[in-house]
């Protein structure tokens, strides 16, 4: 066992170091599974980005309602009177006798792209006194906070990176809106920066919405209060609400893209995976044919057949691991961080991300990429297994 | 001609390889045809956009409504031949995933659509029926709704004024050329006017089909003039304009498509095909001195290992593009907002285009290399 181990190590130590004798069919290999690697982990972090800005907006102690049969804030509607119960359901978190929900108004603005000066729905969101103690992680780093009962707006930090119009101190008017830009939030890089937000009552009369709102956020005593919050919202008879746990609301909003960008993503890695296992093969071969001699001279000289199979696999997998390492870093370095925008089906809205070259995919990347070299490696190195020592030593 | 066999020779010398070679190409090409087809449904239709189509909608944003008495104003104003208003109803099919666009329309607007074929009894019907719709055939196989079905919608926006389901009857199935949608789901106005909770006699949108495209942009001015400082201020343009807006909301995936279609074609076209060639040429070294011996010009030779390899990058992709585009026909992205699902004879022609030019560019080298040879370097090297 230990002969043939000290074996295999020797022969598959001399075919990674005679890698650089083949070095432009390697080459081959080595930067098609690169490719491969890039496009993977770049196609895929763009899913990633998009995924956490909109999850990781949801916290498990807040919850979202909205008039029942409503996909999203947009297309949800609750009248005032509404919005006044839904404060009084138990399992809220009151502070001072205060309950800490802040019944929202959200509608849309279009303001232009910085990259390409086009027009984008932007959300401008109504909220109440409240709201900011509800999500607690906002915070405001430039300027202040608007005055309630004022024109006056805040913008998010990705907003006020991607769009025209709404810089600090500026005036935006949009029909008949006309806000103040006052500050700039930041919500942890989620999806709360894509919106402007401002008093819901000036919402309310400028787009003549009467006493009404479209969803109310609520902030629990605790995660485990959301089933007594629900339940004594969705009994009632006077309601005809639906309640979500807003980091279940921020998933199913996302689901859409998500997986849309994942299908289209792993469609094209394993389309290329495939013609990259092609590549490789093709290096293999050559490495093996043109080590033809050396191969039969270690067989005649007492190497097993194991050995040998190994060698050729172990100079693929070391082919594919280079490959993978450098694709996996020139995504890294190219792509993790670029900051960008796009239009959530499901909202029909804009939401701000950066690309995400996580961990896990780079991983998933690297292992994709020794799988591309032991597939790619496998039917050669069972031939120069197989080859017949005599007639090997005899061809040129 | 009389040189075939000769390259056909070439080509079978190593079966093993070129085999890979051409999977290798035959891959790239397949590639190229799915990120077309991914291209072609991002851009939503804005290629067969009506150039005689204009839509007006409300300034501030799409979602906000505008009101019907328009409809009069607009007819009136000179140029526009005719009028047609639609809303956007939402909704959603037995299951909340089930979503495709159901709008809420004017009687006669099928006839700003001339791309969706609709037989003319059916029209008659949905005429005389207020709960009557017309779907897109893509919905209609999909749900596998009949003409004469009774199908219930869930209330996504627009609530009726009881319950939380809409009724309809499917009176009609449009078709249409491949690239038009035909996922839609269209009723009457009137219908949903009548049975919503508020926000009556408002509509979405207007499309409105003019005398002469050439003249929109003026057509569109005085219309945005005429309800400027009303309370519903408008914004008009171009049916195309107007995709094109939401392609740009989506964002750049032109650059993106193309980016990865360059790292495809280089890592499995040009690499592959040059490595290929590059080793062929090797192996061939004093064959190809014979064959000068034998009173080859330069340029043949030249031409021979160009072609072979040309040959090659054509016969791979050819086939890689043939394989999408049969495959294309039959499938579909299953997805609610991409509901166009094809490949355009433009984008074809640019893959056979493509083809050609990288196979040249694979070859080039290689192809240099077996001119320069110098016969009596070449034998002796054996």
């Amino acid at each position: 066992m230990l002969r043939w181990l000290s074996q295999t190590l020797a022969v598959s130590a001399l075919s990674v170091r005679t890698i650089p004798q083949r070095a432009s069919s390697s080459a081959v290999a080595m930067v098609g599974i690169a490719g491969v690697v890039i496009v993977f982990v770049a196609v895929l972090s763009i899913g990633e980005g998009f995924r956490a800005a909109m999850q990781d907006a949801g916290a498990p102690d807040r919850a979202v309602v909205m008039r029942a049969g409503a996909d999203s804030e947009m297309t949800s509607g609750l009248p005032g009177s509404n919005a006044d119960l839904i404060k009084e359901a138990p399992g809220l978190l009151r502070v001072n006798n205060r309950p800490m929900a802040s019944a929202e108004l959200y509608v849309l603005v279009d303001l232009n792209k910085r990259s390409t000066g086009t027009a984008a729905n932007v959300p401008l969101r109504g909220i109440e006194p409240e709201a900011l103690q509800v999500r607690n992680e906002v915070k405001i780093i430039d300027g202040r906070m608007f005055q309630f009962g004022t024109n006056e707006a805040v913008v998010g930090r990705a907003a006020n990176r991607q769009f025209t119009g709404v810089d600090l101190g500026s005036a935006f008017t949009s029909g008949n809106l006309k806000l103040r830009i006052v500050g700039i939030f930041e919500s942890n890089g989620t999806v709360g920066e894509t919106e402007i937000w401002c008093d819901s009552r000036l919402i309310q009369g400028i787009y003549e919405r009467g006493n009404s709102y479209q969803s109310v956020l609520a902030r629990l005593d605790s995660p485990a209060s959301f089933d007594t919050f629900k339940n004594w919202l969705t009994t009632n008879p006077q309601l005809n609400v639906q309640v979500r746990r807003e980091s279940e609301f921020y998933a199913q909003q996302s689901q859409v893209m998500s997986s849309l960008i994942r299908g289209i993503g792993y469609t094209i890695a394993v389309l290329m995976g495939i013609g990259a296992v092609f590549g490789a093969i093709l290096t293999m071969y050559t490495a093996v044919s043109s080590r033809t001699r050396e191969i039969a001279t270690l067989r005649a000289l007492g190497f097993n057949t194991g050995s040998v199979l190994i060698s050729v696999l172990a100079e693929s997998l070391a082919l594919a691991a280079v490959g993978g390492l450098i694709g996996g870093l020139t995504a890294y370095v190219a792509f993790n961080g670029y900051q960008t925008s796009t239009m959530n089906f499901q909202t029909f809205s804009q939401v701000a991300f950066a690309f995400a070259v996580t961990r896990s995919l780079l991983i998933q990347g690297l292992s994709y990429a020794l799988a591309m070299g032991l597939v790619g490696g496998l039917m050669p190195a069972i031939k120069a297994a197989r080859l017949p020592i005599a007639t090997a030593l005899r061809e040129l | 001609m009389k040189y075939l066999p000769l390259i056909w020779r070439n080509l079978l010398r190593r079966k093993v390889r070129t085999i890979f070679t051409l999977a290798s190409v035959f891959i790239a090409f397949v590639l190229y045809g799915f990120l077309m087809v991914v291209q072609n449904a991002f851009s939503m239709g804005v290629d067969v956009a009506g150039a005689d189509r204009l839509v007006l909608m409300h300034k501030v944003s799409l979602i906000q409504l505008l009101p019907i008495s328009y409809a009069d104003k607009i007819r009136s104003t000179q140029g526009v031949a005719h009028v047609g208003y639609s809303t956007w109803f939402g909704g959603t099919y037995q299951d909340k995933a089930n979503q495709f666009a159901v709008m809420a329309v004017d009687n006669d607007y099928f006839q700003l659509y001339p791309e969706a074929r609709v037989p003319a009894d059916q029209v008659k019907t949905w005429l005389a029926d207020r709960q009557g719709a017309i779907v897109g055939r893509a919905s209609a196989d999909k749900y596998g709704w009949k003409v004469g079905d009774k199908v219930p919608i869930q209330a996504t926006i627009w609530v009726p004024k009881q319950g939380n389901t809409w009724f309809f009857n499917v009176d009609g199935i449009y078709d249409a050329e491949k690239g038009f949608d035909t996922t839609n789901f269209f009723f009457h106005y009137e219908y949903l006017d009548e049975n919503r909770r508020g926000a009556y006699g408002q509509v979405g949108w207007y499309v409105l089909r003019i005398d002469d495209p050439s003249h929109a942009a003026e057509i569109g001015a005085r219309l945005d003039a005429q309800f400027a400082n009303s309370s519903a201020e408008t914004k008009t343009s171009t049916e195309k304009q107007f995709l094109q807006g939401f392609v740009n909301q989506v964002g750049n995936i032109k650059a993106i498509i193309v980016s990865i279609l360059a790292a495809v074609l280089f890592t499995l076209f040009l690499l592959v095909l040059a490595n290929t060639m590059a080793q062929s040429v090797r192996e061939r070294t004093s064959e190809l001195a014979v064959l000068k011996t034998l009173g080859f010009s330069n340029g043949l030779v030249l031409g021979l290992v160009l072609v072979e390899s040309m040959f090659l990058a054509l016969l791979g992709g050819g086939l890689g593009l043939a394989i999408t585009y049969f495959a294309v026909e039959g499938g579909s992205f299953n997805n609610a907002f991409l509901p166009v699902f094809i490949m355009r004879s433009r984008d074809i022609v640019i893959g056979l285009l493509l083809c050609c030019a990288l196979g040249i560019v694979a070859g080039a080298w290689p192809a240099t290399t077996a001119m320069r040879l110098r016969i009596t370097d070449a034998l002796r090297r054996t």
